[in-house]
C-alpha cells in the first residue's frame, strides 16, 4: 500500500508538470485590461495539483495519511489477476470494435465474461449473446438513429438500412 | 399561489402518458439499480444518460430524476437483505437493518425503509417547493462575479466539509477542472492541452466520459473485486398482515422521520455532503436522542427509519441548488446538470423563467416518483430480492457494455472510449488509496462555467480582481467559502494545541 501510494503521487506529479508544460502553449500570464491569458487557468491549476502531489508526498514520509500507514497490500494476487483480466478484456473489446465492429465485439466480450470468469451454463450464454446485440441495435440505431461503429461487418447491415430508410 | 398554479401545470405534465410511463419505469429501474450491491443512483444516472435522448429533455430529466428516487430507496434493500450497503448512501441502514434481518424481521425493515423514505422523500419535495421558486427570484440578479464565487463556494465545501484527506481532495476538483479545460480556449477560440496532438481532445472532454469512466466502469471494477466472496442473503417472510402490523408500529418513530427528513434536506443541499453524511448524521442525531440509545446497532427499527427519511430527502435538497442556481448538489445532480446541458438548456435561474415546463414537470414527478417507488417497493419485494440472487457474472459485463455504448453515443468517436476506459482504470486504482472522486465529476462539470464567469468578471472590470470582493453578495460568499477552505487547517491547529504528544 506504501508503494502504490508513493507511485500514484509521484505519477501524478510528473502528470501535472507536463500540463504545466502543456499550458503554456498559451499565454499564461495576465493580459492587461482582459485578465488571465488562455492558457493561465490550466496553468495555475496544475500547479495546483503538483503542490498537492508534494504534500502527499510528504505525507507519505511522515505517515500521516491513512494509506501510508497501512501494510496491506494494494491488492493481493487474485485481485490483480481478476483487475488484469477485466481490463485487459475491455481493452480488447474496444479494439476490436475498429475493426470488427460492435455486433461481433460485445457478443465475444460477453461471451468471454460469462464463460471464463461466470462459468455459466451455455444455455444461458448463447440466448444472451445473440439477444444482447438484436436489442442493442433495435435500441441505439433504430429508436435513437445513432450508428455504432461496425468495420467490416457494415456491408452485412446494408440489406436492413434499406428495410429501415 | 402563482407556485400551486405552477405546481398544478407541472402535474398536467407529468401525468402525460409518455411521463407518467417514464416515471413508473425509472423508478422500477432505480429501485432495481439501487438494490445491487455497489450501484447507486449515481451510476444509475451515469450510464442511462446517454439513452435519454430518444425523449424530449422535460421526459428525459423526469426520467432520470425517478430513477434517483428508486436508487435511494432501493439501496436499503440490499443493506438489509445482504448486510453490504445497495450504495454508499444505505451505509447508515445497515447497522440497524442488518440485526433486524438476522432477527427474522427483514419485512419489518424493509416496510420501515420504504414508508421512511417516502415520508423523507415527500417533506423534502413539499420544501423544495416552497423554496426554489423564491431563492431563483434571488438568483437571478446574479452576475459572472455571484456565479464564480458560488462556484467558489461548492468546491470549498469539499475541502472544509468532506472529511477526506484534504490534500486529495483538492487534487481531485484541480484534475476535474483541468481536464474541462482541455478543448478549445473559450476566450481567444486557440487549441489548448490538445494532448498528443490527437484530434479527439478537440471537441474537449465530455463530462460523460469522466462520469461514466469512474461511475460506470471504476465502480464496476471496484464491485467485481467486492463481489469475490460469498454474501448469505436473508429469509424475509411477508404477508399482507405483517405489513399493516409493521405499518401501525412506525406510527411511534414519527419524531425520527421528521428530524431525518428536515435534516436530510438541509444537509443534501450543501455540495459537499450529500445523502451519504446525511443519513449517518441522521442516524447519530436519532441514536442521541433516543430513549434506549444501546438498542442501535441491535435492531431498533429508529435506526432504519432515520437514515432512509434522510437520504431521501436529501436526494431532493441537493436538486435545489441544481435547478435554482446552477450549482449541483451532489454527484448525481452534477451529471444532470451536465445532461441539461447537452439538452440546450442553460442551467441557473433563468430556467425557471424561461423552461417553466421543464422545471415545474420535474417537481411534480418527483411527487409521482416518491408515491411509486413506495408501491413498486412494496409490491415487489420478493422480485428484488430475487435481483439480488442474480450471478453479479451475468449482470457485469451488460453494464460494461452498456457503458461502452454510452460512452460512444453522445460524440460518436472511439477515441472518447478509451478514454473513458483510462479514466475508469485510473478511478478505480485511485479510490483504492481514498482520493475522493466526486470532487473531479462535480468540477468538470463546472470548470467550463467556473471559467467563463471568472474571464466574464474580470474582462468586464478590465482585470480588476476587487469586483468579486466589492460587490456584496459575491463578497460575502467568497469570504465563507475562504473560511471552509482554512477550517480543516484550524481544526488540525486545535487538535495539536489539545494534545501536544499526538504531533
Amino acid at each position: 500500500m506504501r508503494k502504490a501510494e508513493l507511485s500514484m503521487a509521484i505519477i501524478m506529479a510528473l502528470f501535472s508538470i507536463y500540463l504545466m508544460w502543456k499550458s503554456t502553449e498559451l499565454p499564461i500570464g495576465w493580459i492587461p485590461d482582459e485578465g488571465p491569458g488562455g492558457g493561465a487557468f490550466s496553468f495555475w491549476l496544475s500547479g495546483g495539483m503538483l503542490f498537492c502531489c508534494l504534500a502527499m508526498i510528504i505525507r507519505w514520509w511522515r505517515r500521516t495519511s491513512p494509506p501510508s500507514r497501512s501494510d496491506k497490500p494494494f491488492m493481493d494476487r487474485e485481485t490483480f489477476v481478476l483487475f488484469l483480466t477485466v481490463s485487459l478484456s475491455l481493452a480488447t473489446m474496444i479494439a476490436l470494435i475498429h475493426f470488427v465492429g460492435v455486433y461481433i465485439s460485445l457478443p465475444l466480450f460477453l461471451i468471454f465474461y460469462m464463460r471464463y470468469l461466470g462459468s455459466h451454463k451455455w444455455k444461458l450464454i448463447v440466448p444472451m449473446a445473440i439477444f444482447t446485440p438484436i436489442f442493442t441495435f433495435i435500441f441505439f440505431e433504430m429508436a435513437l438513429k445513432k450508428t455504432l461503429p461496425k468495420g467490416v461487418t457494415e456491408p452485412l447491415f446494408y440489406p436492413i438500412y434499406d428495410l429501415m430508410y | 399561489m402563482e407556485i400551486l398554479g405552477h405546481l398544478f401545470d407541472g402535474f398536467l405534465i407529468s401525468f402525460e402518458p409518455l411521463n407518467l410511463a417514464l416515471v413508473i419505469f425509472g423508478a422500477a429501474i432505480g429501485l432495481f439499480i439501487g438494490a445491487m450491491p455497489g450501484l447507486g443512483s449515481v451510476n444509475g444516472v451515469a450510464i442511462l444518460l446517454p439513452m435519454t435522448f430518444l425523449v424530449p429533455p422535460t421526459s428525459a430529466v423526469i426520467f432520470l430524476g425517478a430513477i434517483y428516487y428508486g436508487a435511494m430507496y432501493g439501496g436499503a434493500i440490499s443493506s438489509i437483505m445482504l448486510g453490504i450497503p445497495g450504495a454508499s448512501t444505505a451505509v447508515a441502514t445497515t447497522f440497524d437493518g442488518r440485526p433486524l434481518a438476522m432477527k427474522g424481521e427483514a419485512d419489518r425493515a424493509l416496510v420501515a425503509a420504504a414508508t421512511a423514505s417516502f415520508i423523507g422523500g415527500t417533506i423534502s419535495v413539499i420544501l423544495f417547493t416552497a423554496f426554489a421558486p423564491p431563492l431563483a427570484e434571488v438568483a437571478l440578479a446574479f452576475g459572472p462575479p455571484e456565479e464564480f464565487a458560488l462556484m467558489m463556494l461548492a468546491f470549498a465545501t469539499f475541502i472544509g466539509l468532506g472529511g477526506d484527506d484534504i490534500p486529495k481532495t483538492l487534487f481531485s476538483i484541480l484534475i476535474g477542472l483541468v481536464l474541462s479545460a482541455v478543448g478549445l480556449d473559450i476566450v481567444s477560440g486557440e487549441p489548448r492541452l490538445i494532448f498528443m496532438d490527437l484530434p479527439g481532445f478537440m471537441h474537449g472532454i465530455n463530462f460523460l466520459v469522466l462520469a461514466i469512466g469512474i461511475y460506470g466502469i471504476g465502480e464496476m471494477l471496484w464491485t467485481v473485486e467486492l463481489s469475490k466472496g460469498e454474501v448469505m442473503i436473508s429469509q424475509a417472510t411477508i404477508s399482507v398482515r405483517r405489513v399493516f402490523d409493521s405499518l401501525r408500529e412506525l406510527l411511534k418513530t414519527w419524531k425520527t422521520m421528521l428530524m431525518g427528513s428536515f435534516l436530510g434536506y438541509f444537509v443534501g443541499i450543501l455540495p459537499a455532503a450529500g445523502a451519504t453524511p446525511g443519513s449517518l448524521m441522521a442516524y447519530g442525531f436519532a441514536k442521541t436522542i433516543a430513549k434506549d440509545p444501546d438498542s442501535f446497532g441491535k435492531g431498533n427499527v429508529d435506526g432504519v427509519v432515520a437514515p432512509e427519511a434522510a437520504n431521501n430527502a436529501a436526494s431532493t435538497g441537493s436538486m435545489l441548488p441544481m435547478l435554482t442556481l446552477g450549482i449541483p448538489g451532489s454527484p448525481t445532480t452534477a451529471i444532470l446538470l451536465g445532461g441539461m446541458v447537452i439538452w440546450g438548456l442553460e442551467p441557473g435561474p433563468l430556467l425557471f423563467v424561461e423552461h417553466t415546463e421543464f422545471v415545474w414537470g420535474l417537481i411534480a414527478s418527483l411527487y409521482s416518483a416518491n408515491l411509486f417507488a413506495l408501491l413498486i417497493n412494496i409490491a415487489f419485494i420478493p422480485a428484488f430480492i430475487w435481483v439480488l440472487k442474480l450471478p453479479f457474472t451475468v449482470l457485469a459485463p451488460i453494464i460494461f457494455m452498456l457503458c461502452i455504448i454510452g460512452g460512444y453515443v453522445p460524440t460518436l468517436d472511439m477515441h472518447d472510449v478509451w478514454l473513458m476506459l483510462v479514466f475508469g482504470v485510473v478511478g478505480y486504482l485511485m479510490r483504492k488509496l481514498d482520493y475522493p472522486l466526486a470532487p473531479a465529476v462535480l468540477a468538470i462539470v463546472l470548470g467550463p462555467l467556473a471559467e467563463r464567469s471568472l474571464r466574464q468578471s474580470l474582462i468586464g472590470s478590465q482585470g480588476d480582481v476587487m469586483i468579486f470582493f466589492e460587490r456584496p453578495i459575491s463578497g460575502t460568499i467568497l469570504i465563507i467559502a475562504l473560511l471552509l477552505f482554512v477550517l480543516p487547517a484550524v481544526r488540525v491547529f486545535r487538535q495539536r494545541s489539545h494534545n501536544p504528544n499526538l504531533a
